[in-house]
């Protein structure tokens, strides 16, 4: 039984004349699995998060998340983008408790048990590497702290699901290194299930369990790889001749949807 | 630190040095050019005018005061309300949008006549018109707020599961005061201008009616103090709404919102 299965999906914008985003897509993911999706730059990754997600509908196929056709948003899911977007009026942990006053099965709890979630934030913040910096204003964090405060947040409800657009675009090479371990560990100590939109080659070969390429838009998955290589792994492995290899395989890959289209 | 402390020491008196080069300039100037007070009257002899009709100054000065404020608390009220009604739904947006600027494009003084038949003189045009005037920048500051939230912000909430209800608590209220009270400043002035307009126009009390009534008998130091008690009123208000502004949004100067 796949978390995640869309068969068959299309999906257009603005109505019948609208912009085809994807059509004939097929995606499944077991739990626990990390997917990494990648493709030419408007082909529709994004479209996949937000159908995957409930925020978009497909006009054709069916999105099934954990056994239930997606009608509406789902809150099983966690999110984070390029841009963290934190709420620059609250402090860094009001942030990441803000999805608990949102999902319906944590915002009746969450005034008469605050002090348990605040434990479970200063937990994540730990996690990250951001240990005390929960009364902090966003403002006073660096773009990359932020990013961790922002993987916090994803998490702090415990979603089955976390969706990652992109998420590490706007870092230096450095301070992305250092927070794709991150993830590595953050994925390896739950049993979340994780998609990974990047355009980072290097990154998906890292992190993911499988790597799907997408075509040109209408956005469709022509190749599914199995990425081989063993748990855990270290950053080492950036320079390893097999890891190159994928890397220059899908860059191809990606290169020639791009010209097909 | 203590060698950085001498700008700011000047900057902070600068208001005060140049206000009152400002009156030195137009004493001397006066003096100078010889000007008939009737024309234009020194500050000694606008200061002298405030000192000799002191009394109706300061009840004119209350009742303006009076009048702009009840104003200005309502458009502040209403235009809140408005405003987030606004940013709330596309079509009251698409509804009343031009019908607000339609209104506010027509010229004040012409609704005040109308607000006197239905008032009759007194008060009530004068915060009629004060709240006129200054209701549209509160409204168009805070629907601004509003349309400006990320998509991403809204997405990740909307994800979760967050109704229309939720996002307009956690992010567009919060976000759209920063854009509100910097509104208020504005605001404050424009509803002096509202109140004196209806005083001149049309009314028996208030620095307006106080002014118009001193330049019918050509006590132009009278107008000028007249003048003088509005800037000052303005000038107090508009400090107090900058610091509300810093006290209730400071986040939002430390930010780069
Ligand atoms: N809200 C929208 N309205 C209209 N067109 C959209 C919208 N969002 C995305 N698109 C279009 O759909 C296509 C796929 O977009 P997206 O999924 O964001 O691509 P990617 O994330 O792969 O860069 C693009 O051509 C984009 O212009
Ligand atoms: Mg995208």
């Amino acid at each position: 039984m796949h978390l995640v299965n869309i068969d068959d999906v299309e999906m257009r914008y603005g109505g019948p004349e609208g912009t085809l985003a994807v059509s004939g897509l097929n995606v499944k993911m077991d739990r626990g699995e990390f997917v990494a999706v990648v493709g030419p730059s408007g082909c529709g990754k994004s479209t996949l998060m937000k159908l995957t997600t409930g925020l978009q509908r497909p006009q054709k196929g069916a999105v099934v998340v954990a056994g239930q056709e997606v009608t509406k948003p789902i809150s099983i899911v966690g999110m984070a983008f390029q841009n963290p977007i934190m709420l620059p009026w609250r402090t860094t942990l009001d942030n990441i408790l803000l999805p608990l006053e949102i999902v319906e099965k944590h915002r009746r709890r969450i005034r008469t048990h605050r002090k348990e979630y605040i434990e479970r934030a200063e937990h994540l913040l730990e996690l990250v590497g951001l240990k005390g910096f929960g009364p902090k204003y966003p403002w006073q964090l660096s773009g990359g702290m932020q990013q961790r405060a922002n993987l916090c947040r994803a998490l702090i409800h415990e979603p089955e699901l976390l969706m990652l657009d992109e998420p590490f675009g706007a870092l230096d090479a450095f301070t992305r290194e250092e927070l794709w371990c991150v993830i590595r560990d953050l994925h390896a100590e739950s049993d979340v299930t994780v998609m990974l939109v990047t355009h980072d080659l290097r990154e998906s070969a890292f992190l993911a369990d499988r790597i799907l390429v997408l075509s040109a838009r209408p956005g469709r998955v022509i190749a599914d790889h199995r990425v081989p290589f063993e748990r855990p792994r270290n950053l080492d492995l950036l320079f390893d001749n097999d890891f190159n290899h994928l890397v220059q395989d899908l860059h191809a890959e990606i290169a020639r949807a791009r010209d097909a289209a | 630190m203590s060698g950085a402390r001498k700008g700011p020491t000047f900057i902070q008196l600068a208001p005060w040095i140049y206000t009152a080069a400002l009156f030195l300039l137009w004493e001397g100037a006066v003096r100078l050019f010889d000007l008939p007070v009737t024309f234009l009257p020194a500050p000694t002899r606008i200061a002298e005018a405030i000192v000799q009709y002191w009394g109706p100054i300061w009840t004119n000065s209350l009742q303006t005061l009076y009048t702009t404020l009840l104003g200005f608390v309502l458009a502040m009220v209403g235009g809140l309300a408005i405003g987030l009604l606004i940013g709330w739904s596309r079509s009251i947006y698409a509804g009343l949008y031009p019908l607000m600027i339609g209104f506010n494009a027509i010229p004040k003084v012409a609704v005040v006549p109308i607000l006197i038949i239905w008032f009759g003189i007194g008060s009530i045009p004068a915060i009629i018109t004060a709240f006129l005037i200054s209701f549209f920048p509160i409204v168009v500051n805070v629907a601004t707020g509003l349309a400006t939230i990320e998509p991403e912000t809204e997405d990740i909430l909307r994800a979760l599961g967050a109704k229309k209800m939720d996002i307009m608590i956690k992010v567009g209220i919060p976000r759209s005061m920063p854009y509100f009270f910097a509104s208020l400043k504005v605001a404050i002035t424009l509803a002096f201008v509202g109140s004196v307009l209806s005083e001149t126009v049309g009314s028996n009390t208030g620095l307006g009616n106080m002014m118009a009534a001193a330049q019918s008998r050509f006590n132009v130091p009278l107008v000028f103090a007249g003048l003088v008690m509005l800037a000052i009123e303005g000038i107090v208000m508009y400090a107090i709404m900058a610091w509300v502004e810093r006290r209730m949004t400071g986040w939002a100067h430390r930010s780069s919102m």
